[in-house]
């Protein structure tokens, strides 16, 4: 593995579409002790049918950090991902134990309004999927859906959700085309910008980047960046350079266990499993 | 030869060479119709001919048919003694009209029979509203007792003459069935009221009296206005039967013929290649908006145009709903299992099965059960004269949505299943409950799909016949569903349909020879109106395709 220094740099600067300078500065060292606790999940396991696919998952995910979750297909990190806002619900023979708690409240309590959690733990698909209407329409839906139509809030959340997601300047002069006449970068950002039109406290990505040619992919990477100052953020991802280059935290799962759970820089350097170690450095997976 | 088998080669001609049948055969089919269908209004030659059969001379006039060539054998089994050994005999089928003077219209000449053939320039066609058509050659045109014109002259009065009676026809049919048919509608509400009252066990007595005396000064009334109506079409009729014209026929005889009864005239023979188109267009134009006549041997075809598509456009109107919404709630809602699956199998099975059992169940169910329960409740008052427990617009129409449901529920859960998963997702990660993501993302996105199975429907009812004789189409309907009466569209009223006008006029008509035309002619506007009905639904979908466009399409 080379030098994570290398990796871990901030976006170069003629990229970089919206101010923020704080980020510029560099980081103080990152220590999970310090971190306010967002999402717990305490001893979760899932089972589709008779498999089971999580292991007595005990982790912790900081506040307006980004986690990411890394390890070989199929080793149950985007079920993980799912569990956090209840997306598993829809596949009829998954079943689930433990709990995960959001500031402390378990989500998986029946009392939870599953429509009211998902739109405070917004997602982000691998694929990008907006929707068949407008530019527009696909960022104010979410908003359309919670009763809100005033047009001049609609036009202002609009507007602020698509610089959040660095898109504005891109589609300003034509938000009421249709959203698949963009590329699959801007239709990505886009999806990233509905998602944040609602306000959502965390926003899982599932592979965000992976569909998307180089160019688009180091977009929605400086986007991660400017997001974890106003949310918690969730990523899993297959590549590693990535979860170098945007996360503060990394998960490595393998085979439904959680192996090692870390700061970034730590577990790229030095790694305090043999498995982690194997895999970051490629020796399986 | 070897190598040839294994390139593949032979595949590619035997597909070829499927395709290349399929598109002779439909091509085939169309230009059948088309040729046959279109010729019909081309006006064609009189021809004059002169024939010796059995040492008699006679002379007959008409429009050639066709041409038959046959073995002599043939001709004489059939009992007529030939001159001539050759073995192959032609025959000409000639419309010699007249049917009034020589009780049938067409009839069969042999070639060797015929001594001369000529083209006589004043040899007029006439159409007319009964008896058919007549060929001869005028003589005079008399109004009322006074000779107009005579000979070649009456050519050049007849266009003006006609104009006026085909005027005076139609004001004629505006005050039947516009005024007269008001008056008729209006007592026929009377009627209705005074009938519900009795039937109304709160009606006092006193307010019965009051009815009737007011309904009695109502039919006063009307029946005033109908008497004056009466006078002022009795009025039209004999100004209508002013003129007369004495014409020639073939053989010598002079026949007066009222000028009232000629719809449309013609002297093809002196007529170039533009005048009869002229004349072409107008025929064309008067089948496809005139009214049947002669029990539908003559006239035009617009009462079954109008029906087809009235009923059509309410199957589809029927149809589509129950279709998307059964299709969603098994697509969508209903718990995948081995119910699921007869039951899917069932709807697909229901689109196998033959129409003629929809057409059963239509009557059996649709028209006598529910019509006659709807009469029971509504219209007990016109009882026992069914409303809606007679064949009509609206069970024919929901015969016909039930035949096609499966197509429209078929095809609408393929659109659905297209439908990507992560598009569901995202809707639903933003907070959208199911039905939300289903009715804002998933409805719109399968509308293309839904669209499709419309046409496959419309396709399929608009050309249906079997079923329908049972449950509203009859061969001459007396109205149109829809008209200025209140409640303007009738669903109860029978209707006529091009699909079984064809039946009806090619197999049922007592003039078999003068239909044929016909039916290629009606066969020819159901086609068409197949392909506009559905060029219509392929463009809304295409135009719904292009708003949805998504890549993964």
């Amino acid at each position: 593995m080379q030098s994570n220094t290398e990796f871990k740099r901030t976006p170069s600067a003629e990229n970089r579409t919206m101010n923020h300078d704080d980020a510029m500065k560099t980081e103080p060292e990152l220590n999970m002790a310090d971190e306010k606790i967002k999402l717990t999940v305490d001893d979760l396991n899932l089972y589709y049918g008779d498999t089971k696919a999580l292991n007595g998952i005990q982790l912790a995910i900081p506040e307006k950090r980004v986690t990411a979750f890394i390890g070989p297909s199929g080793c149950g990190k985007s079920t993980l991902l799912r569990c956090f806002n209840r997306m598993n619900d829809l596949v009829d023979s998954c079943r689930i134990q433990g709990q995960i708690k959001m500031d402390g409240q378990n989500i998986y309590d029946p009392s939870v309004d599953v429509a009211e959690l998902r739109r405070q733990i917004g997602m982000v698909f691998q694929k990008p999927n907006p929707f068949p209407k407008t530019i527009y329409e696909n960022v104010a839906y979410g908003l359309r859906l919670q009763g809100v139509n005033d047009k001049r809030v609609l036009d202002e959340v609009v507007e602020t959700s698509l610089k959040g997601a660095a898109l504005w300047n891109e589609v300003k002069d034509r938000l009421h085309d249709n959203a698949f006449g963009l590329s699959g970068g801007q239709q990505q950002r886009l999806v990233i910008a509905r998602a944040i039109a609602i306000e959502p406290e965390v926003l899982l990505l599932d592979e965000p980047a992976s569909a998307l040619d180089p160019i688009s992919t180091l977009k929605i990477e400086e986007l991660i960046y400017e997001l974890k100052s106003k949310y918690t953020i969730v990523i899993v991802t297959h590549n590693m350079q990535q979860a170098a280059r945007v996360s503060d935290y990394t998960a490595f799962m393998y085979m439904g266990d959680l192996i090692e759970h870390d700061v970034t820089n730590k577990m790229f350097t030095n790694p305090s499993q043999k498995q982690t170690e194997d895999y970051i450095t490629g020796r399986f997976g | 030869m070897r190598n040839w088998f294994r390139s593949g080669t032979p595949w590619i001609w035997l597909n070829a060479g499927a395709l290349a049948l399929s598109l002779v055969m439909v091509v085939g089919l169309l230009s059948l119709i088309a040729v046959r269908g279109f010729s019909h209004f081309w006006p064609a030659d009189i021809v004059q001919l002169t024939v010796v059969e059995d040492g008699q001379q006679s002379v007959a006039m008409g429009e050639l048919v066709r041409s038959q060539t046959l073995a002599s054998s043939v001709i004489t089994d059939s009992g007529v003694v030939l001159e001539s050994d050759d073995p192959l005999i032609t025959r000409h089928l000639l419309k010699v009209g007249n049917r009034d003077v020589y009780g049938r219209d067409f009839r069969w000449f042999l070639e060797p029979n015929v001594v001369k053939r000529e083209y006589p320039a004043n040899a007029i066609g006439l159409e007319r509203r009964e008896w058919g058509n007549f060929y001869g050659i005028p003589v005079r045109l008399l109004e009322g007792d006074t000779e107009i014109a005579s000979g070649d002259a009456v050519l050049a009065e007849l266009p003006a003459r006609i104009k006026r009676v085909n005027q005076l026809y139609a004001d004629i049919r505006s005050i039947e069935r516009g005024e007269i048919g008001d008056i008729n509608h209006r007592l026929q509400r009377i009627r209705l009221n005074e009938r519900r009252l009795e039937l109304n066990e709160n009606t006092t007595d006193a307010e019965m009296q009051r009815f009737q005396q007011q309904a009695e000064i109502e039919r006063e009334t009307l029946e005033q206005e109908f008497l004056v109506l009466r006078g002022e079409l009795d009025q039209l009729y004999a100004s209508a039967k002013r003129d007369q014209l004495v014409m020639k026929t073939a053989d010598g005889q002079e026949v007066t013929i009222n000028m009232g009864d000629v719809v449309h005239a013609w002297a093809p023979n002196a007529m170039n290649v533009f005048q009869k188109l002229g004349h072409y267009f107008p025929e064309l134009w008067n089948f496809l908006t005139g009214e049947p006549r002669e029990a539908n041997t003559e006239g035009g075809i617009f009462p079954a145009i109008f029906g087809t598509v009235t009923m059509v456009l309410l199957m589809s109107i029927i149809v589509t709903p129950f279709g998307v919404l059964a299709a969603i709630y098994l697509r969508e809602y209903a718990k995948q299992g081995p119910l699921l699956k007869i039951i899917r199998v069932s709807v697909y099975n229901l689109a196998g099965v033959p129409s003629i059992v929809f057409g059963v169940f239509g009557l059996g169910f649709f028209v006598y059960t529910m019509g006659g329960s709807i009469d029971q409740i509504f219209y007990p008052e016109s009882l026992p004269a069914p409303t809606f427990g007679s064949p009509g617009l609206f069970w024919a129409s929901l015969t016909l949505a039930l035949l096609t449901l499966p197509v429209v529920i078929v095809s609408t859960e393929e659109g659905l299943a297209r439908i990507p998963s992560t598009i569901r997702q995202g809707s639903l990660a933003l907070g959208a409950t199911k039905s939300e993501t289903l009715w804002k993302v998933v409805v719109p996105l399968a509308a293309p799909a839904m669209m499709t199975g419309l046409i496959l429907a419309i396709a399929r009812a608009a050309g249906e016949v079997a079923p329908l004789m049972l449950v509203g189409v009859v061969k001459l309907a007396p109205s149109l569903p829809i008209d200025g009466n209140f409640p303007f569209i009738h669903l109860d009223r029978q209707i006529m349909h091009l699909g079984f006008h064809i039946y009806d006029v090619g197999f049922q008509s007592p003039n078999v020879e003068a239909a044929r035309p016909l039916v290629y002619a009606t066969a020819l506007t159901l086609v068409g109106l197949i392909i506009i009905l559905n060029m219509t639904a392929i463009s809304i979908r295409n135009r719904l395709r292009e708003k949805y466009r998504s890549d993964s399409d």
